[in-house]
């Protein structure tokens, strides 16, 4: 499992919102048993539903918890360069000294990113001076030539954030991310608020400046759109579970799980005018999620096995994994036009 | 046969600024479109933010008074609405449902109590079980039923569902027209077409005319039957929903076709932007000429 390849692995990693009010003791189990491995320089895709997980499960990668969201269990290993670390074993030292450096972070609101009553350029030395750990002049430097890189004007350093349209404050906020060319960079929903024409314009750019430095980039987003324009390899999850992964095109053409199936046969396409169905019933509580497979009370697969047993997460195919006990029988809802499935190890 | 909804050469400007700098925004110029009584059907209005689009519809729900043109329902304008009687008997038929439905709902009061002061206030309903029937009744029509939303919050029902009750809200007076504005934008994708599902259900089996309004373009395709592409406040082409997200014509509508994203290629690595040539055309032409008609049924600003 641990290749030198891989630049993160995670073993097992259960995080769970723990709340004792009047007595009464709530488990939340947001993050349930993950165990997977992000390769370097490549695009992985998280994808799922709200409350399925996805974002405690980034937050808990990016060592950004907070009570009542804790580790219980698990392992999470970082490999930058000759660095290994884990953030929850390391101390606080340690950690911050691979933030922003090493591990960065696009964040969904980017309003709420940068400050709105002081100039770009304060956002950029508050977040990148310190971390990047030059003198002041190389710093503005490297941060002009970085923006130049990315085809922004030096000068929006000059603008507050309300002057910037919000694809401009995005790519802003992705500047930000990647200006002190980290080796790992999540990000979390970054183009969900943003205009169609907009929105290509920043997944171009994202995956442009991820192919210039080589990272890797844990891309989350419940749109499988544009996941299947960005990632290489797509995990899902689903109730606090990885419930399939695999390179993109394969969970296009040939998904093993039926959660999969659906989320990939019910997108609406122009030129396509065959009826997509819904899923029925609605997302599982996960303070008291079902039993077995979680997915068995909206599962159109679903047998008496799934109801009592959890599947396990089982190698399908090359390098795709699927939980699911009846993965033989999964047929794509709609077949995706083009090449059949082509598997790149 | 008279026009359910008739819009003629609607504009709305906004003024900014203080006395000394004043100044001008058109939102929405000289937009024209009608819609048929007795032929329920999907209108959609695509455009990205900014384009005018939920100004448009924040006229037709008389939330707004035009700057220029006038807005017609059923042989009525909004001048004709100012007393409180014509504007309830207006509301009665020409029905909103916002974009976000966590929103819509205030988070501490039981969802059905929004249900039942549109049943009182439209209906004129006094009597609590004819109250309940009218509730029933609309939530069968969004697949739910009163039992399962009896007593419950919003944060206990999902995106979907709350949009659902949403919708059935805005059926308790049987309108014959809903005004949807991004409805699916903020319901997760696969929630996304059950909503999607029932807007066609309700032109289907039940013939109500809906204004879909949308930055979509695939759902936009699967739904509508016709559709309006707005730029910048004008109307760049309008007409038969399918050939024009097949082939559109308008630069502008082109460069939203070229933006969808596709899944053909999933997983290829490929993601071109959109031509900037396509781009540059459709932006500096904004609004520029007039709306000519086409063989095909469809009009487009050249």
């Amino acid at each position: 499992m641990a290749d030198s390849t891989d630049i993160l692995t995670v073993k097992g990693l259960k995080a769970y919102y723990r709340m004792a009010y009047f007595g009464i003791d709530r488990e939340v189990r947001a993050v349930d048993d993950i165990t997977l491995s992000i390769r370097r320089n490549e695009v992985y895709g998280i994808a799922g539903e709200s409350s399925s997980g996805k974002t405690s499960l980034i937050k808990v990668l990016a060592a950004a918890i907070r009570p009542p969201l804790e580790v219980v269990d698990g392992a999470l290993t970082y490999r930058f360069g000759d660095i290994e670390i884990d953030p929850y074993k390391a101390s606080s030292e340690e950690v911050n000294a691979i933030r922003w450096k090493h591990l960065s972070y696009i964040m969904q609101g980017s309003m709420s990113v940068l400050n709105p009553v002081r100039r770009i350029r304060h956002s950029f030395s508050d977040f990148a001076f310190q971390p990047m750990g030059v003198d002041k002049k190389t710093f503005w430097e490297r941060t002009r030539a970085h923006l130049e890189r990315l085809n922004l004007s030096p000068d929006i350093l000059r603008a507050y954030p309300h002057e910037l349209s919000g694809g401009m404050r995005q790519r802003v906020t992705i500047a930000l991310a990647t200006v002190c060319q980290p080796e790992f960079i999540i990000a979390d929903e970054p183009t969900t608020a943003l205009d169609v024409v907009v929105q290509k314009d920043v997944l171009a750019m994202i995956r442009d400046v991820q192919r210039q430095m080589g990272s890797s980039v844990v891309f989350v987003t419940h749109d499988m759109s544009v996941h299947a324009n960005i990632a290489d390899r797509i995990g899902i999850v689903y109730a606090g579970r990885l419930v399939e992964e695999g390179p993109t095109r394969t969970l296009f053409t040939a998904p093993k799980h039926p959660y999969t199936a659906h989320l990939v046969g019910s997108l609406p396409r122009i030129g396509d005018t065959t009826t997509k169905a819904a899923l029925e019933g609605r997302p599982p509580n996960l303070a008291d999620p079902p039993s077995g497979c979680r997915f068995h009370p909206r599962c159109p697969l679903a047998i008496d096995k799934c109801k009592t047993e959890v599947p396990p997460l089982e190698t399908v195919g090359q390098s795709h994994r699927s939980a699911c006990w009846r993965a033989d029988e999964v047929k794509p809802l709609a077949p995706v036009a083009g090449q059949p499935a082509q598997v790149t190890p | 046969m008279t026009a359910l909804l008739d819009v003629t050469a609607v504009s709305k400007r906004f003024a900014m600024g203080g006395i000394l700098s004043r100044k001008q925004t058109d939102a929405v110029v000289d937009v024209s479109f009608t819609l048929a009584s007795g032929t329920p059907e999907i209108f959609t209005i695509i455009g990205e933010s900014g384009s005018g689009k939920t100004t448009l519809a924040r006229m037709i729900l008389g939330l707004e008074d035009p700057s220029d043109g006038q807005i017609v329902f059923e042989g009525s304008s909004a001048e004709e609405r100012r007393n409180a009687a014509r504007r309830l008997a207006f509301m009665r038929r020409v029905q909103p449902v916002f974009q976000n439905p966590f929103e819509a709902f205030n988070p501490l009061k039981q969802v059905e109590r929004y249900l039942e002061a549109t049943a009182r206030t439209l209906l004129g309903l006094k009597d609590r079980t004819a109250i309940e029937d009218a509730m029933d009744g609309a939530l069968q029509k969004v697949g739910l039923s009163y039992a399962e939303i009896k007593g419950r919050f919003p944060h206990e029902l999902s995106g979907g569902q709350l949009q659902r009750v949403a919708i059935a809200r805005a059926l308790i007076p049987e309108p014959a027209l809903l005004i949807a504005d991004e409805p699916v934008s903020m319901v997760d994708a696969s929630l996304r077409m059950s909503i999607v599902n029932l807007l066609r259900d309700l032109r289907d089996t039940f013939g109500v005319s809906v204004i879909y309004i949308t930055h979509d373009l695939a759902t936009a395709y699967y739904i509508s039957d016709r559709i309006m592409i707005m730029q910048k406040g004008h109307v760049v082409e309008m007409g038969p929903a399918r050939p024009v997200l097949e082939t559109p014509q308008h630069p502008y509508s082109r460069l939203l076709k070229q933006s969808v994203l596709s899944t053909e290629n999933a997983g290829q690595g490929v993601l071109e932007p959109a031509d900037r040539s396509i781009a540059r055309a459709a932006w500096e032409n904004a609004g520029s000429g007039r709306l000519v008609e086409k063989p095909d049924g469809r009009m487009v600003r050249e």
